[in-house]
């Protein structure tokens, strides 16, 4: 999965054509749409239009779907456990939103470049200038938020694999601790490449 | 030039201090030089105090007259730094975005960016893998492709810490062959000693302390000697 997320696809679909600002609009109205009208009956509707936008956003569905693989399985079980505690209403519900989300999500990444992400941004939060914050950082900081998803989900993946070499892949303790030890050491070699090529102020 | 006066560099642990580099005096003017020694005896950490990664605890370090204390930043433009693992280095998705975001400074029109950019991969022979996820790269070209990024900020030195380490033999000969047709002084940090003797002048680091200094062939000799006294 970590291969298809934040991963942008050039293309000339209408929403390759729309600037990043409606889209994050969009997106915001969105999310917050799909989280208060939650409900047997909406949010599957909620999905269907999630998997047309998906579509008409150049995502090759079936391979998207064979790379979310892990995800799928998540919610797999995500759904078991609200059909047990909560009924199969609040299930399809629950699975039928994330669902929704996650791919309107993935046709915003993959129609938009960072470069005009990063753009967009720094003019959305330029007015923050008059209050001493500088709308580079913050739409740099934006940007490399998609990055570091599939980055976040590789170093998950190896550490998983590591444990499990050893035969450790049922403690928690195992996973966890060099998981977060990883990602840390992430972030500061994400910040010592951002120095290495003078974009550290 | 590139100038170290008495720079040190000592870190804390729970153990007491502990120092990565004596003092060091160097004065480096050869357009390529090589740095050799063992693991953890600082070689690293003498190419990272070169671009202001790290800092010295005692001394200076000077960048064409910019000290890496107190001009970081003017240091890290005009100092590039390729790291030995690409994954480290490339924080976008695609090879264009990625030296897309490196030109964000010096090119503000959007389109002339990205114009650059596919000039800037084209120039390391990557004008075909612009648009796919850095993912599918193989490791010599997420390794060029950190180099093109380091490029697009046009510095006037590019440091790069062993980046043929992790590479098989033909992606490892692109990549060197890459850094050394650069323009650019570079700074090599390398266990290839057939790299290290294609350099103009190499130091020999050992247990904090540069321990030779001089012609190529001279200081390989140095290393492998020291190698081979060293139980």
């Amino acid at each position: 999965m970590s291969e298809l997320l934040g991963v942008y696809r050039p293309g000339t679909t209408f929403l390759h054509r729309i600037g990043p600002g409606p889209k994050l609009a969009f997106l915001a109205l969105w999310s917050i749409a799909v989280v208060i009208l939650r409900g047997p009956t909406a949010s599957p509707a909620f999905l269907v239009i999630a998997i047309a936008i998906a579509a008409w956003s150049g995502l090759h569905l079936r391979r998207s779907l064979r790379t979310m693989r892990g995800f799928l399985l998540m919610l797999a079980l995500v759904a078991a456990f609200q059909t047990w505690q909560r009924g199969p209403e609040v299930a399809i519900a629950v699975v039928s939103s994330l669902l929704a989300l996650f791919l309107v999500g993935l046709a915003f990444t993959a129609t938009t470049a960072a470069d005009d992400l990063l753009s967009t941004v720094e003019r959305l939060v330029a007015p923050l200038r008059f209050v001493g914050i500088r709308p580079e950082r913050i739409a740099l900081a934006f940007a490399l938020v998609l990055r570091a998803l599939p980055a976040v989900l590789d170093v998950a993946r190896e550490t998983r694999a590591a444990a499990r070499a050893r035969g450790l892949d049922r403690s928690p303790r195992a996973l966890l601790v060099p998981f977060v030890i990883r990602v840390v050491a992430h972030a500061y070699a994400t910040g010592d490449a951002l120095a290495a090529r003078g974009l550290d102020d | 030039m590139i100038e170290l006066q008495s720079a040190s560099v000592v870190v804390d642990s729970p153990q007491g201090p502990i120092t990565l580099l004596e003092p060091t005096s160097l004065s480096l003017t050869e357009h390529r030089i090589g740095i050799i020694g063992p693991n953890g005896s600082g070689k690293s950490t003498l190419a990272r105090l070169l671009n202001g990664l790290v800092l010295p605890a005692a001394g200076q370090v000077l960048i064409n007259g910019l000290d890496t204390g107190h001009e970081g930043r003017e240091v890290r433009r005009r100092v590039g730094f390729v790291f030995t693992h690409p994954d480290a280095q490339l924080v976008m998705p695609t090879p264009l975005e990625d030296v897309t975001l490196s030109l964000r400074r010096s090119v503000t029109d959007k389109r002339e960016r990205r114009e650059r950019a596919r000039e800037v991969l084209a120039g390391i022979g990557l004008a075909d893998r612009a648009e796919v996820s850095v993912h599918a790269l193989s490791g010599g070209q997420k390794q060029l492709l950190a180099l093109a990024g380091v490029l697009a900020t046009d510095p006037e030195i590019v440091v790069a810490d062993e980046p043929t380490t992790l590479l098989d033999l033909r992606n490892a000969r692109l990549v060197a062959d890459r850094l050394f047709g650069l323009r650019q002084r570079l700074v090599l940090v390398t266990h290839d000693l057939d790299l290290a003797r294609r350099c103009d002048r190499v130091l020999v680091v050992d247990d904090a302390r540069v321990v030779f200094d001089g012609a190529s062939d001279a200081a390989v000799d140095h290393y492998i000697a020291l190698a081979e006294a060293t139980p």
